[in-house]
């Protein structure tokens, strides 16, 4: 999977690698913003309410 | 593709055990600066002269605010010296995300009736985490500013999650009229689980 991406990237090494890194940032901060917050409501003890 | 799942698994659990606290924390500095504000701009208490609470040196409780927005100040010294939160008004997630919650439709504090406070006991800063170590006789102090109320605690016990009961003016008789001031906290159980309710009663103690 990483092999193919890597060769699916153009430019030189430092340019796929810097793209690499901006990719994976971008993919963490959605799993913090977006992804995370929402799967929170399936992990158990995140019901403290009587109803 | 397996290493990515575990990246992925492991970040989550960075993000329940740490991240959710830190915005936790995050909201709790800006509800605090709020409080303040909302202190320092409240119109003076209506102690209503010859009353009963007046006669009895109780605050009158502050007006309840907007869903999410800070109503009182929370310490339990049985939890810690620094142990200190502030409440805000619902308790729906997003505004337990922010801190402990106030069960609307339940009584301010100090007022005859159920008073009821909700709180995470793990991620979002765990308010509640240790709420198991509360012990009759322990002591819970709301404040607003200068005005405070402290509940003593009768007794704390295990319940299902639909057992709605302990949140009525007088736990367990959803239609009696009410004469105690009495406080309920309630958080899951066991702290990891949604199987069970922790529930902590008090009763106000007179003359702050």
């Amino acid at each position: 999977m990483y092999a193919a991406l890597w060769r699916m990237l153009p430019g030189p090494t430092a340019v796929r690698a810097l793209t690499l890194i901006a990719i994976a940032a971008l993919i963490v901060l959605m799993l913090f913003t977006i992804v995370f917050p929402w799967a929170t409501q399936f992990v158990p003890g995140q019901e403290v309410l009587v109803n | 593709m397996l290493l990515t799942l575990g990246v992925v698994v492991l970040l989550f659990v960075v993000y329940l055990l740490w991240w959710t606290g830190v915005e936790t924390s995050a909201a709790q500095s800006r509800l605090t600066n709020d409080l303040g504000r909302a202190v320092a701009s409240a119109p003076a208490p209506t102690k209503v002269p010859g009353s009963l609470a007046a006669s009895l040196g109780i605050d009158p409780p502050p007006p309840v605010p907007a869903t999410g927005e800070p109503y009182l100040d929370l310490t339990i010294p049985r939890l810690g010296d620094d142990w200190r939160w502030v409440v805000v008004q619902g308790v729906g997630l997003t505004q337990l995300a922010l801190g402990p919650g106030h069960y609307p439709g339940t009584v301010g504090p100090g007022e005859v009736g159920n008073f009821a406070v909700a709180a995470h006991r793990s991620t979002h800063g765990e308010p509640f985490a240790y709420l198991d170590r509360m012990l009759p006789g322990d002591l819970v102090r709301f404040s607003f500013g200068a005005r405070a109320w402290t509940y003593r605690v009768d007794k704390s016990f295990l319940t299902d999650p639909s057992d709605v009961g302990v949140l009525d003016p007088v736990p367990g008789e959803p239609t009696a009229k009410p004469t105690r001031r009495l406080l309920t906290l309630t958080t899951c159980d066991p702290r990891w689980g949604n199987e069970r309710r922790l529930i902590v009663v008090g009763t106000l103690v007179k003359g702050r």
